[in-house]
């Protein structure tokens, strides 16, 4: 029994090692004092000092940060209440809508960014930050609605009802004791969300517009021409970030967790 | 019954958003891409609206044809090693303490949410002829020669399994984590053995999970045009890097929306089959 365990644990070990290799590469090789990567020449920040000055990269960062906030905060609010909603209507179109409502993430990316360049340049929609946060949006509600309805099948009505028969209005009932309860849901729906956003290479591709830079779009560019050392500096970089997000967001869980077990 | 019929206005507002929403800018773009798949192409970007077949008649022809082959085989050829890799550590992972799991949920977790370009990139040092893999094997004197492992085929296979692992792994690990081991207790008590027992029960109540993880690799690998691109060179082409190109620089929109709408058609008879055999109406698992 022993010996089986570990050597399940040996597979998991070896793939995540596997998994976490090019990003460790990168890591590395920002460092690197020479600008090829075929081998470590010696420790150096200039890479970094090369980004720092670099006005177009922060400005695609902004850009980033801006389009995942916007795209994650109103998908947020509309698929947790087209969940919250759905749950409880009874309207004829609802399977329907629910299914459509789920495409974005069913087709293949690429058509998705085709299909709202074709699109927004029907509706003459000058191509930007409007589009970008627009097609962003479409594609993050799935995410949020599907966690949002999982949740709900598992919590409990009776409470809702009785906040109901106790003379509470349906809004305070759904603000105190509906969303306290899917909170959790939302949270993660949210991170994600904003995680696939923030990611996002092929959708903002087709409709970022002439100008407008995001982050990946900007690697992406870049990548083509070649590898520098000062894009590993720059995914370095991005890479704390989600690090210290997903900590963050780590921690939250946790406190909600254990106020959860004091009740 | 009263009660609930007064509530309908406020209800309504609810899913308002999402309705309007989709229809806008998912039914709405999908139809009119549709419709632009049987116009006419005009000069540049401009469309001529006269019906035509024309669109999907190219298709026909041996260089796109050859598009849709090269993405089937380039998607099944990544799904299926993704399915050997991912399935064994979604079960393996599931069968650890709660506190394994989640650092193992963690670990997984990180990655996946790096942006997918940083870790290709990371993958081009480490293939590129001057790169950290032929280093190492060089050194080692295992060859005399820097492999050309970057932009060809396998490349583009590395950088697509590597994508797409998480999906496979998160939706096997869900569903082998709520399953009833009791069912597998009972086989083995039953005389099964360890392979039989896995085989027929633990394989079989996974199954939906193990499915789910096969079309979240399988739809996304089609659309992944971009790994084709930095990995593969302008060697390998696939249905997403044509539609790109039309899109952009062929300036072809009908053509491109016909490509779209067979893609379309294509993927949407995977998830149709997928439901078919395994009566789940959502992709159970992953969420």
């Amino acid at each position: 029994m022993r010996k089986k365990w570990k050597w399940s644990n040996l597979y998991l070990g070896l793939l995540i090692l596997l998994m976490y290799l090019p990003i460790v590469i990168v890591v590395v090789f920002s460092f690197n004092e020479s600008r090829l990567s075929a081998s470590f020449t010696g420790f150096s920040l200039k890479w970094y000092e090369a980004l720092a000055a670099d006005r177009d990269l922060k400005e695609a960062l902004v850009n980033s940060i801006i389009l995942g906030a916007a795209s994650c905060l109103l998908s947020a609010v509309i698929g947790t209440l087209g969940a919250v909603g759905m749950a409880r209507v009874k309207y004829k179109s609802k399977g329907m809508m629910e299914y459509l409502s789920t495409i974005p993430i069913m087709i293949p990316e690429i058509i998705l960014g085709m299909v709202f360049l074709v699109f927004f340049s029907l509706l003459n929609l000058p191509f930007g930050m409007t589009t970008l946060i627009l097609a962003h949006t479409t594609f993050c509600i799935p995410y949020i609605f599907m966690m949002v309805k999982a949740r709900l099948v598992g919590i409990d009505k009776s409470l809702e009802e009785a906040a109901l028969d106790l003379g509470a209005t349906p809004v305070r009932a759904f603000f105190d004791i509906t969303i306290p309860l899917i909170a959790p849901a939302i949270l993660s729906g949210s991170l994600l969300a904003f995680a696939m956003s923030f990611d996002d290479v092929v959708i903002s591709i087709f409709v970022n517009g002439p100008r407008l830079n995001t982050l990946p779009v900007k690697v992406y560019a870049q990548l083509k021409t070649g590898v520098t050392p000062e894009i590993n500096a720059l995914c370095t970089v991005i890479l704390l970030v989600i690090v210290l997000v997903l900590g963050i967001s780590a921690l939250a869980g946790k406190k909600t967790h254990k106020s959860k077990d004091g009740e | 019954m009263e009660k609930k019929r007064k509530k309908k206005p406020g209800l309504f507002l609810t899913v308002l958003p999402l309705y309007v929403f989709t229809i806008c800018f998912v039914v709405g773009p999908l139809l009119y891409m549709i419709a632009l798949s049987f116009a006419t192409n005009g000069n540049g970007s401009d469309t001529i609206w006269r019906f035509t077949l024309d669109n999907y008649k190219k298709i026909g022809e041996p260089v796109y044809l050859e598009s849709f082959v090269q993405s089937f085989q380039l998607a099944i050829t990544s799904t299926v090693l993704i399915m050997l890799m991912g399935y064994p550590f979604g079960y393996f992972m599931a069968k650890l303490s709660e506190k394994g799991k989640k650092r193992m949920m963690l670990l997984i977790m990180i990655p996946f949410w790096t942006s997918s370009l940083i870790r290709m990139y990371g993958w081009i040092i480490i293939l590129q002829a001057k790169g950290v893999l032929n280093g190492i094997l060089m050194k080692l004197g295992l060859i005399q020669e820097p492999l050309k492992i970057l932009y060809s085929y396998p490349a583009v296979v590395v950088g697509m399994v590597y994508a797409l692992l998480p999906f496979m792994i998160l939706s096997v690990y869900s569903s082998v984590e709520k399953m009833d081991w009791s069912l597998v207790e009972a086989a083995r008590d039953l005389g099964a053995g360890r392979a039989r027992a896995f085989f027929d029960v633990t394989l079989k109540l996974t199954l939906p999970g193990l499915l789910t993880g096969v079309i979240l690799t399988f739809i996304p690998s089609m659309g992944l045009f971009f790994i084709a691109d930095i990995l593969g060179g302008n060697k390998i082409v696939l249905v997403g890097n044509v539609i790109q190109d039309q899109v952009t620089r062929g300036s072809n929109w009908p053509f491109a929306a016909a490509l779209a709408v067979v893609l379309m058609i294509l993927t949407s008879l995977m998830i149709w089959l997928y439901r078919k055999i395994t009566h789940v109406k959502d992709l159970e698992g992953f969420f």
